[in-house]
C-alpha cells in the first residue's frame, strides 16, 4: 500500500448540503414570484430582472478578479441578491436603476465589508433602500399600461376600499416580485420542506404585526383591513425571503424569535404611523442593525447547565 | 409516548447494512503482536516481563502504574521480542510491548474461580481492576473506577450503551445478539454493587431485533429494563444517553455519577463478565472491519495487539484502492496514514473509503445559516466558538461555553460551507484542557 492517505480530524463524513446547494434553492423558490412579476409587468419587468441580476453577479466577479480573490460567483449569493432587488424594483424603473441597485448591493453592502457572510446589512435591501432616497419618484411610480391606480397599501392609507382577491393573487400595482402573495407563498413552501428556511422567523414577524394592527390600527379585529395588510406591500417576500437572510438574522434560536417581534412591530408602527405607506425594508434593515445584540442576549444555555450561568 | 432522545443531532447515511448480519468470526493473529502501553486514559502501564521472556496467553505483562491505569495481558503465547515505541493509531509513537507469537496459543493455568454469590463487593471491583478492563467504546476510562464512586449508594441507574451511533460499526450490534446472556449477566454484576441501583439496556431503534432479544431475556429481571431511544447521532455520547433515558442533564463539569448514573458500553459490560463469571481477563475485542473499499465486511473477534493489516487481509482485502482509513467510525475515529499499527482495547472499527469528503469539500465563508447550532447536541453556537478559536480569544470561548463542547462532530458534518468546526474547537479545548491541568 505505497499510495498516499488522506489523513484530517474528524469528522470524516460531511452532508450533501453545499453553501450552492442552499442559495440555488432560493433561487429556485423565488421563481413563481418572479414568473408571476413578468407575467404581470410585461416585458419590461424581464428586462429589468436581467439587468439587475448581471450586474450583481458582474460586480462580484469583477471585484474579486481586481483584487486577486478567489471567484465565488460559483455560490449563487450574487444571484440570490440581484434577483431579490430587482423583485423589489417597479417594473416602471429603467434599466440603469438595477445596474446602479446591482452595484451598489454588491459593492458597498457586500463585498466592502468582507463578502459573503460578512455584510451586517442584506444587500438586496440596503441597495433598495438607498434607491428610494436616492431616486424617490422612479422607485415609487408604480403606474403602468395595466395598472393606473395607488399600490393598495397607499389605496388603504388612503381610506379606499381594496380588493383582497386581486391583491392575493397578485392582479395590484407594486413591484415587480411584492404582488403575489400565492406565488411568494409556493416559494416559501419549498423553501421550509427543504429545510433551507424555518416559520420562526417569518412566524413570529407576520404575528406581532397582525396583533399590532389589531391594537392600535383603529379598526380594531377587522379581517379584511388585516388581510389587507398581508397581501398588500412587501410583508410576505421580507418576511419569508429577506428576514430569513441567514447572514443577517441572528443564529440563536430565542434571538429569531426576538428578532421576528421587533421586526413585526417596527413594520406596524412604519405602515400606520409612518408617511409612507410601506415600511418593511426600512424594518428589517434596522433589525440586521440589532442582530448582534439579540444574539448576545440570547445565548442559549448549554447542556446540562439548566438555568444558572457557569 | 415520544421516543427517547436529546436536542439536536445528525442523521448521516449509517452503513451498517454492509457488515450488520455477518456473524462475529475469531481472527488468529499471524505475525507480532504490539500492546501499546497506554491504550487507557491515565499512567502508561509498567511492562514486568523482558526481552526473551516467553510469555504465556492470558498472561499479565504490563502492571498498572498508580491509580488511574490498568494493566495488560499477553494474547497469545510466544517470545517477548522488545519493548520499544510503536506508531499506534493516532500517528504517536507509544512505548510497547512486541511478542512473537509461537502459534501455540499455550494459556496460563486460570486461577481458580469463586461462585458469585461469596465474592464481596471489594473482590468484585478488584477482578474487574485486575482484568485490564477499559471503556471499550472508545474513551478507555479504566472501568472499575466508574464502578467504585464516592457513594455507591446515591447511584440510581447502571445503563448499558447499546445505542451504537456511530455509522458503519456493527460490533456491538452482533455481540447483543450474539452473546445476550453474557451482556445480561455483566449488567447483573455491576448492579450487584449498587444497592439501590436499576439497569437500563439503552438500545437504538433501528435495532428493533435486539431490543426483541433482550426484552425477552429480561423479562423475568425485575430490576432491569430495556429501552428503545430514537435513531440519531451521537445518541450514545454519555451525556446525551443519560439524559434520554433519565432526564438528568449534566454538563461537562460533572461525572454521570454526579446524576446517580453509572455508564458502560456493550463490549465492556461482556468484559466484566469474562473477569467476574469466568476469571479470564480483557484480551479480545470486536473489530467491524468495513467501508465500501473492503472486498468482504465483517465482525472479527480479535485479540488485542493483532496487526491491522491482517483484518484487512482476513476481510478479503481491498476490492478497491482506499483513499481513508479511519479507526473507529466516520465522525469521531481517527484518520490513520498506516495500517501496521495494533489493535488496542478501545478499536472499535476499521472504516475504509475509497472517497474522503473532507479533502474534496473546500471549506469557504461562514453564510451563518446556524445549521451547527441546531444541530449542536451540547447546545452551544459551533459558528462563535469556531471564530473565537480560529482568534485564539481564550476567554470568549470560556464565555460561550466553547468547553461544553463533545467533539461529536454533528456541526462539521452539517455545515453548507464546509468549515472544520469541530476541528478548531477541539484544537482550543485540548489548549484550556492542557492550561487546567497546569494549575
Amino acid at each position: 500500500m505505497s499510495d498516499l492517505m488522506k489523513v484530517s480530524s474528524n469528522p470524516h463524513i460531511r452532508s450533501k448540503v453545499t453553501t450552492s446547494s442552499i442559495m440555488l434553492a432560493v433561487v429556485i423558490a423565488l421563481l413563481p414570484a418572479t414568473g408571476f412579476g413578468i407575467y404581470n409587468f410585461g416585458l419590461d419587468a424581464l428586462i429589468l430582472i436581467l439587468v439587475t441580476v448581471a450586474s450583481a453577479v458582474l460586480t462580484e466577479y469583477l471585484y474579486e478578479k481586481i483584487m486577486h480573490k478567489p471567484v465565488t460567483i460559483g455560490d449563487f449569493s450574487a444571484v440570490v441578491t440581484g434577483l431579490l432587488l430587482a423583485l423589489n424594483l417597479p417594473s416602471t424603473a429603467p434599466w440603469w436603476i438595477g445596474v446602479i441597485g446591482g452595484v451598489f448591493a454588491i459593492l458597498v453592502v457586500k463585498m466592502l465589508f468582507g463578502g459573503l457572510g460578512q455584510n451586517f446589512m442584506n444587500p438586496a435591501l440596503g441597495a433598495r433602500c438607498f434607491l428610494l432616497i436616492s431616486y424617490t419618484s422612479i422607485m415609487c411610480n408604480f403606474q403602468t399600461d395595466t395598472y393606473t391606480g395607488a399600490t393598495p397599501l397607499a389605496a388603504l392609507k388612503a381610506g379606499e376600499n381594496v380588493n383582497i382577491l386581486d391583491m392575493v393573487v397578485g392582479r395590484t400595482a407594486g413591484t415587480i416580485g411584492e404582488t403575489s402573495m400565492i406565488a411568494i407563498v409556493i416559494g416559501a413552501c419549498f423553501l421550509i420542506l427543504l429545510g433551507v428556511i424555518d416559520l420562526r422567523i417569518p412566524g413570529s414577524y407576520i404575528v406581532s404585526f397582525v396583533i399590532f394592527i389589531t391594537l392600535f390600527g383603529g379598526h380594531g379585529f377587522d379581517s379584511a383591513f388585516i388581510s389587507a395588510h398581508l397581501a398588500g406591500g412587501g410583508l410576505m417576500l421580507g418576511a419569508f425571503f429577506m428576514a430569513t437572510d441567514y447572514v443577517t438574522r441572528p443564529v440563536t434560536k430565542k434571538g429569531q424569535y426576538v428578532y421576528g417581534i421587533f421586526l413585526g412591530i417596527l413594520t406596524g408602527i412604519f405602515r400606520l404611523f409612518g408617511p409612507s405607506a410601506e415600511g418593511v425594508s426600512y424594518a428589517i434593515i434596522i433589525g440586521n442593525l440589532i442582530v448582534p445584540l439579540f444574539e448576545k442576549v440570547t445565548l442559549p444555555k448549554a447542556f446540562g447547565r439548566g438555568g444558572e450561568k457557569a | 409516548m415520544a421516543r427517547l432522545t436529546f436536542v439536536g443531532g445528525i442523521h448521516p447515511y449509517d452503513g451498517k447494512d454492509l457488515s450488520k448480519d455477518k456473524p462475529i468470526r475469531e481472527v488468529l493473529p499471524k505475525g507480532d503482536l504490539v500492546y501499546p502501553l497506554s491504550q487507557h486514559i491515565g499512567a502508561p502501564a509498567t511492562p514486568i516481563v523482558k526481552k526473551g521472556d516467553r510469555v504465556l496467553t492470558g498472561q499479565k505483562i504490563a502492571e498498572a502504574a498508580g491509580f488511574v491505569s490498568a494493566p495488560i495481558y499477553a494474547t497469545v503465547s510466544g517470545t517477548v521480542k522488545a519493548i520499544e515505541p510503536r506508531r499506534v493509531v493516532t500517528g504517536d509513537n507509544v512505548m510497547s510491548i512486541v511478542i512473537e507469537n509461537d502459534g501455540l496459543y499455550e494459556e496460563v493455568a486460570w486461577p481458580e474461580v469463586k461462585p458469585f454469590e461469596e465474592l464481596t463487593r471489594e473482590e468484585k471491583i478488584n477482578l474487574i481492576k485486575e482484568a485490564g478492563i477499559v471503556g471499550m467504546g472508545g474513551a478507555g476510562f479504566p472501568t472499575f473506577i466508574k464502578l467504585s464512586p464516592k457513594e455507591p449508594e446515591k447511584i440510581d441507574y447502571v445503563i448499558v450503551n447499546c445505542a451504537e451511533c456511530e455509522p458503519y460499526l456493527t460490533s456491538d450490534y452482533r455481540k447483543m445478539l450474539e452473546e445476550p446472556e453474557k451482556l445480561i449477566s455483566g449488567l447483573k454484576v455491576s448492579l450487584s454493587l449498587f444497592e439501590n441501583a436499576r439497569g437500563i439496556l439503552a438500545v437504538e431503534d433501528n435495532k428493533p431485533d435486539c431490543i426483541e432479544l433482550l426484552k425477552k431475556l429480561t423479562k423475568d429481571e425485575t430490576k432491569i429494563t430495556v429501552k428503545a431511544l430514537k435513531t440519531k447521532y451521537p445518541q450514545g455520547s454519555e451525556r446525551q444517553l443519560i439524559y434520554a433515558t433519565t432526564g438528568r442533564a449534566i454538563n461537562c463539569d460533572k461525572l454521570p455519577a454526579d446524576a446517580g448514573c453509572v455508564v458502560n458500553n456493550v463490549d465492556t459490560v461482556i468484559a466484566i463478565h469474562n473477569a467476574v463469571i469466568e476469571g479470564r481477563p480483557l484480551m479480545h475485542r470486536i473489530v467491524t472491519v468495513t467501508g465500501d473499499a473492503i472486498a468482504d465486511p465483517l465482525n472479527f473477534k480479535v485479540r488485542i495487539g493483532t496487526n491491522y493489516h491482517e483484518l484487512v487481509d482476513e476481510a478479503g482485502g481491498f476490492k478497491e484502492q482506499p483513499v481513508k482509513i479511519i479507526s473507529g467510525g466516520p465522525m469521531m475515529g481517527f484518520g490513520i496514514f498506516d495500517l501496521d499499527v495494533p489493535t488496542t482495547k478501545t478499536s472499535s472499527a476499521l472504516l475504509c473509503l475509497t472517497k474522503d469528503d473532507v479533502s474534496e469539500m473546500e471549506p469557504s465563508a461562514c453564510i451563518n445559516c446556524g445549521k451547527c447550532v441546531e444541530v449542536c447536541p451540547g447546545r452551544v453556537v459551533p459558528r462563535k466558538l469556531a471564530d473565537y478559536a480560529e482568534h485564539y480569544d481564550e476567554e470568549a470561548f470560556v464565555k460561550n461555553n466553547g468547553m461544553e463542547c463533545c467533539e461529536c462532530g454533528c456541526c462539521s458534518f452539517v455545515c453548507p460551507a464546509k468549515r472544520p468546526l469541530t476541528q478548531v474547537i477541539k484544537s482550543m479545548r485540548k489548549m484550556q484542557l492542557a492550561k487546567r491541568k497546569k494549575k
